[in-house]
């Protein structure tokens, strides 16, 4: 373990006159959870499209196992291990479990000349596969996806990546639809990710869950990686008031400050205490 | 508190999915909504018409009818599945039929080749839909539309440049017309036959073989399927070829049948076929459908188009019939889908 499952070294990327990412070098080592926050627009899309071989960074290196790697595809990217999970887990709401799992490498039987699906081992796999990281309300293959909730079905998906070999874990907002209970279960399964030795890269506008899993964040802000520490260096006022730039927030403990002043000390509302999940 | 309240309804959901058991699994099925509007439409002719159109003879003309239409249904449905439309078949089906009885009628060469050519000529079409598909992203409802006026216009255009007419009479030869001609019994068209045969090739293709799955996946997500590693663009441009061919084949079976061969004809197929596929409970935008309700779709469609005939109605009514069971197919469709992921949620 002395080379960073993945590297960015130097990386910018720009579409045409407009640089979207400037100068990013991070690392991200097996079995850690790395937290990309950043806000709208920050450069986070174009970060994991990069990673995952959608784009091509217009310079810098990417090094995976400390060898310099380049993706001209997104098939490229899969096939060396990196797996993206997008924000409704990239499924197909009315095919079954089964079926789904297997898109692109379904298991085939021989029956007489015809090269035939096989649909037992598909669900009996799907089903193991997802069953294995916790989620036991999955019991039938045959399932649709449609009938799931959101946390089972980006479960579905993050459990499909694994199954398949994936060494890099992208996850694309995974909690940005979900309930409470949705998302610790995510959470959870991003832990159990995790003590596999997989290296998952987790991006998040939440900091209550970034805080539950992360082990190393990174804020992107304006395409440039504007803070790096591990867990534990930082509060999460600190991180919020980084994510949204600092300014915003200054400009809005102003304006409280301000109709405080003319209220007699009433704050406009009780600010609900958020508190750690899991 | 919640504990309690789970512990109430379980029971409820169990007994619920318990005493769904066999018809309930049927009513999930995607193919309920088509077998309940085949069954309903059936009953209605039979009594209705009575019983003529029970007899072999009321069969043969809705079974002559459904196996055209079928042929061409078949594919189109794939095409729907997978988030496509095809419209150019209007246009092929009497540019094919053109194509043989000139090659082999007016020029005189055997069979076979006028056949080749018309079968050939279809799957180039349907190439070239699915190439500018592909490489525009101009919705194929507008690019075959374009495909569509583009070969009627050819056919048009080099039927009269080479025949001088319009039409053009072919006399097949004895084995052609035994394969693709002949009436059986006097009455069943032996392109029954046909329509059998790539009913199951097809469903084999969709439902048991490993690519029916990349189908049901490029309609239902087209960027997840080629992340998935699906070769979408191959596959866009083969169902577009595939449909382009089933459309030359009916094309070629009815200038065998009727043996001569019309520049116009062909353009109710465009819709027909579409609406035997949406009867047949695919999803208009893709992700859902199956050949079995494709098959139950179009032989519904072909019944209630025939079976007018039989009553006493005016046949026009049977459009008006045709066009309320279109919408209604639509309506129970999304009942059923509904149905379908909301019954598998209570489980377990």
């Amino acid at each position: 373990m002395t080379h960073p499952v993945l590297e960015l070294r130097n990386v910018n990327k720009s579409f045409g006159p407009i640089d979207v990412l400037h100068d990013i070098s991070l690392k991200i080592n097996a079995g850690e959870v790395l937290c990309l926050l950043g806000d709208n627009g920050a450069g986070k899309s174009t970060l994991i499209k990069t990673l995952a071989g959608v784009h091509k960074p217009t310079s810098g290196e990417m090094l995976m196992d400390g060898k310099p790697v380049v993706f001209e595809t997104p098939k490229q990217g899969s096939d060396a291990g990196i797996a993206t999970v997008h924000q409704f887990g990239g499924t197909f709401p009315l095919m079954s479990i089964g079926r789904s799992f297997f898109v692109g490498v379904e298991p085939t039987k021989k029956i007489g000349p015809f090269k035939v699906f096989d649909r037992k081992t598909a669900n009996e796999t799907a089903v193991k596969a997802v069953r294995e990281f916790g989620i036991t309300r999955i019991d039938d293959g045959d399932r649709l996806i449609g009938g799931l909730s959101g946390g089972e079905r980006q479960s579905l998906a993050i459990a499909r990546a694994v199954h398949f070999g994936a060494r890099v874990l992208i996850l694309d907002e995974p909690t940005a639809a979900l309930g409470v209970k949705q998302s610790s279960h995510v959470l959870r399964i991003i832990l159990e990710a995790r003590k596999r030795g997989i290296a998952v890269i987790f991006i998040t506008h939440q900091v209550t869950h970034a805080m539950a899993v992360g082990d190393h964040f990174a804020v992107l802000i304006r395409g440039a990686v504007a803070a790096n520490f591990m867990r534990g260096e930082k509060t999460r006022e600190e991180i919020t008031d980084l994510m949204a730039g600092g300014e915003a927030l200054a400009s809005l403990d102003a304006e409280v400050e301000d109709y405080m002043e003319t209220h007699d000390g009433h704050a406009p509302q009780p600010q609900p205490k958020a508190e750690p999940v899991a | 508190m919640i504990s309690g309240i789970q512990n109430g309804a379980a029971p409820a959901a169990k007994q619920k999915s318990g005493a769904s058991g066999g018809f309930g699994h049927l009513l999930r099925r995607p193919e309920a909504g088509s077998l309940l509007g085949l069954v309903a439409v059936f009953v209605f002719f039979a009594i209705v018409a009575g019983q003529v159109f029970v007899s072999p003879a009321g069969f043969a003309s809705w079974l002559n009818v459904a196996a055209e239409i079928g042929i061409v249904a078949l594919p189109i449905g794939l095409l729907m599945i997978a988030g496509e439309l095809d419209l150019s078949i209007g246009s092929v089906i009497p540019a094919s039929s053109l194509m043989v009885a000139v090659v082999s009628g007016y020029w005189g060469l055997p069979d076979i080749i006028g056949i080749a050519a018309g079968l050939a000529f279809g799957t180039l079409v349907g190439y070239v839909n699915g190439i500018l598909v592909v490489k525009t992203g101009v919705p194929s409802l507008i690019v075959t539309i374009g495909t569509m006026f583009g070969v009627m216009g050819l056919t048009l255009g080099l039927s009269v440049l080479v025949t001088g007419s319009t039409s053009t009479g072919l006399t097949p030869d004895a084995l052609t017309t035994t394969l693709l001609g002949q009436f059986i019994a006097g009455m069943f068209q032996v392109t029954i036959f046909w329509w059998i045969a790539f009913a199951l090739i097809v469903g084999y293709f969709l439902h048991f073989s490993p690519w029916g799955n990349w189908v049901y996946a490029l309609g239902g997500d087209k960027i997840s399927a080629r992340n998935a590693g699906i070769p979408t663009e191959k596959l866009s441009i083969g169902l577009f070829m595939s449909s382009g061919f089933a459309a030359a084949f009916v094309g070629v079976s009815q200038v065998i049948v009727y043996q001569s061969a019309q520049v116009a004809g062909g353009q109710s197929f465009i819709f027909n076929s579409i609406m035997c596929v949406v009867i047949g409970g695919v999803l208009l935008t893709g992700g859902a459908g199956s050949v079995l309700g494709i098959v139950m779709g179009t032989i519904t469609f072909a019944i209630v188009n025939q079976g007018i005939y039989f009553t006493s109605f005016d046949a026009n009514l049977g459009s008006v019939i045709i066009g309320a069971l279109l919408l209604l197919a639509v309506l129970m469709n999304d009942t059923f889908r509904k149905l379908a992921l909301g019954a598998t949620k209570k489980k377990g």
